[in-house]
């Protein structure tokens, strides 16, 4: 049975990077313990066999859901920019990227 | 001295491909090219809560069709993922692509260069969507304090092909990315322009000291759009990193950009993570199965492929050359075999398609599905001057004024009245009136001088406005010196 790592704080901070969030220190030690506690809740699962279940792909027991290649019509422009927090000229405006 | 004394290059290429459908890959918005900014988008490619992609059959059929040209494994199993990172062209914050189970492994195409046949793997392709597009205040994006986005190409399907690091040298590069545009093209699975971005290149390169087998750290240039620009691109990054090494110093692992103005690549280095992209399984889209039927199915439609076409072209006497640029892309081939269907000449033809039908094309900036002459037309002209009907000469002029007009050549000779005098009565008449005004070069024929009877054709055919038929016109003189 594999134990699941414990969540450190580096992990912490390395994922609100990633999720674009500002934690304080005290955030930052509050969510390393919430973390580690759900992982543990989680960590039941561990206890059962899967050694005979297939990895599962999907939750749904569906398959090859499709659609016909049929073009329909799209929102017009200033629907699309209704939420744009900002914009000019057709296009949604963003801040330096790089 | 050139670093390849030095080193060796390592090189494995990511090609970004659209696939030639009418709508996007989970939503109905048009993939047309172009339009107004932000009018393709619907909810669901902008990426609104809520909504819920459904996969677009002919995607799958394209990428099936492409990984078979591929000579790939086409999955059985196949399933979405998705792709966790934040950049303006992405409204979802995510792209929805394909991670472990992509539809598509283990495929190859061969590259000659040098006179040399090499295999290239081709590790993986997989499905996925585009993003958006960003145009920004500056010239570059590192200079400019803002950037406008389009989200017009965002949810284009395309397929994702990984090449194995089998590539050694920038001419082998550019004969892979050639090739595997050529089958794509062949295949129909995208339009193949290049210059509206429907195919795009990530450049993987780097460089170890020759003899040694571990792989150098290396380095991605991304979105590339033409074999000049992979080129130039590759001339440079290869010469910095030997530059680099050669100091001493380690190469940084890490995303370039080319700067096709100044000629350079540029680092695009941040300090934020970029490369943990969290792929999970996209609870939104089911799995694919793929039966064996379907894959069959789709293989049964695949066209004859460019290698296989410059074989059966040089089994027809033309050489590797001529065989290359004919099959350099599938319309060209296409206008050459309908021609090659009503006029079996293939050397002839080869001859005037590559000559002057190519530089008609050219003059005018014109592909071959532009072209104003259709290929039966073509063979019509040929098999006139297999008649006799003309001059090659003429044809020539004959086969502009059909490039200009769309007309027929028989109707052109006609109005035209470019007819060659083949009537050997009326042409007797013309070659004694020209003997009778050239005594001197009669004398000079009869007196063993050869050279004299090529100055009396040319009188002839300046009579006749170079109608005459020229093999009648040798035929007469002789008969009429002797
Ligand atoms: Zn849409």
């Amino acid at each position: 049975m594999v134990k699941f790592v414990k969540i450190s704080r580096q992990a912490v901070e390395h994922v609100a990077l990633l999720a674009r969030l500002e934690l304080s220190e005290q955030e930052i030690g509050t969510y390393t313990e919430q973390l580690n506690t759900i992982l543990d809740y989680a960590a039941i699962l561990e206890k059962l066999d899967t050694s005979e279940v297939q990895p599962t792909a999907h939750a749904v027991p569906l398959h090859n859901v499709l659609r016909e290649d049929e073009v329909r019509v799209s929102m017009p422009q200033e629907k699309v920019l209704q939420n744009a927090p900002d914009a000019e000229n057709g296009f949604f405006r963003v801040p330096k990227i790089v | 001295m050139a670093w390849s004394d030095t080193y060796e290059m390592v090189c494995g290429v990511e090609t970004h491909v659209e696939l030639a459908t009418k709508s996007k890959i989970f939503c109905g918005c048009t993939t047309e090219f172009g339009g107004e900014q932000n009018t393709h988008v619907c909810a669901v490619c902008s990426g609104l809560p809520g909504v819920l992609p459904v996969l677009n059959k002919e995607v799958v059929n394209l990428a099936i069709k492409a990984g078979l040209a591929l000579n790939g494994e086409i999955a059985e199993f196949s399933k979405f993922d998705r792709k966790n990172y934040y950049y303006p062209d992405l409204p979802k914050n995510y792209q929805t692509s394909q991670y472990d189970l992509p539809i598509c492994k283990n495929g190859w195409l061969e590259i000659t260069v040098d006179g040399a046949k090499k295999r290239i793997g081709i590790t993986r392709a997989h499905m996925e969507e585009d993003a958006g597009k960003l145009v920004h205040s500056g010239e570059t994006i590192t200079s400019s304090d803002e950037s406008y986005v389009d989200y017009n190409r965002t949810g284009v399907p395309l397929l994702e092909i990984v090449s194995e690091p089998d590539l050694r040298s920038i001419a082998e590069v550019v004969a892979y990315l050639e090739q595997l545009v050529q089958i794509l093209d062949y295949t129909q699975v995208s339009d193949c322009r290049l210059e509206q971005g429907s195919v795009r290149f990530d450049i993987n390169v780097s460089l170890r000291p020759k003899g040694t087998s571990d792989l150098g750290t290396r380095t991605e240039t991304k979105n590339l759009n033409s074999f000049a620009s992979v080129r130039h691109c590759m001339e440079y990054e290869t010469e910095r990193q030997a530059e680099v090494l050669d100091a001493g110093d380690k190469v940084v692992q890490e995303t370039r950009t080319w700067d096709e103005g100044k000629g350079i690549t540029i680092s695009l280095r941040s300090k934020e993570e970029a490369h943990d992209y969290r792929y999970f399984p996209e609870p939104d889209l089911v799995p694919l199965v793929i039966e064996r039927s379907w894959v069959e199915e789709i293989r049964r439609t695949l066209p004859e492929l460019p290698t296989e076409r410059r074989m059966r072209y040089e089994s027809l006497g033309l050489s590797e050359y001529d065989a290359g640029v004919l099959t350099s892309s599938r319309a060209l081939a296409d206008f050459f075999d309908e021609a090659l269907s009503r006029y079996a000449d293939a050397k002839i033809l080869t001859n005037w398609v590559m000559g002057e039908f190519l530089r008609l094309l050219k003059a005018n900036q014109q592909s071959v599905l532009d072209s104003p002459i259709s290929p039966v037309q073509l063979a019509e002209l040929l098999e006139l001057i297999d008649k006799g009907s003309i001059s090659g000469k003429i044809a020539k002029g004959v086969l502009e004024d059909m490039y200009a007009t769309g007309k027929d050549a028989a109707l052109i000779i006609k109005e035209k009245g470019l007819g060659q005098i083949s009537d050997e009565a009326a042409l007797a008449e013309i070659v004694e009136q020209v003997i009778a005004a050239h005594p001197q070069s009669v004398e000079d024929y009869r007196a063993g001088k050869e050279r004299a009877i090529g100055f009396l054709v040319g009188q002839i055919m300046k009579a006749t406005k170079g109608q005459a038929n020229p093999s009648l016109v040798n035929k007469l003189l002789k008969e009429k010196l002797s």
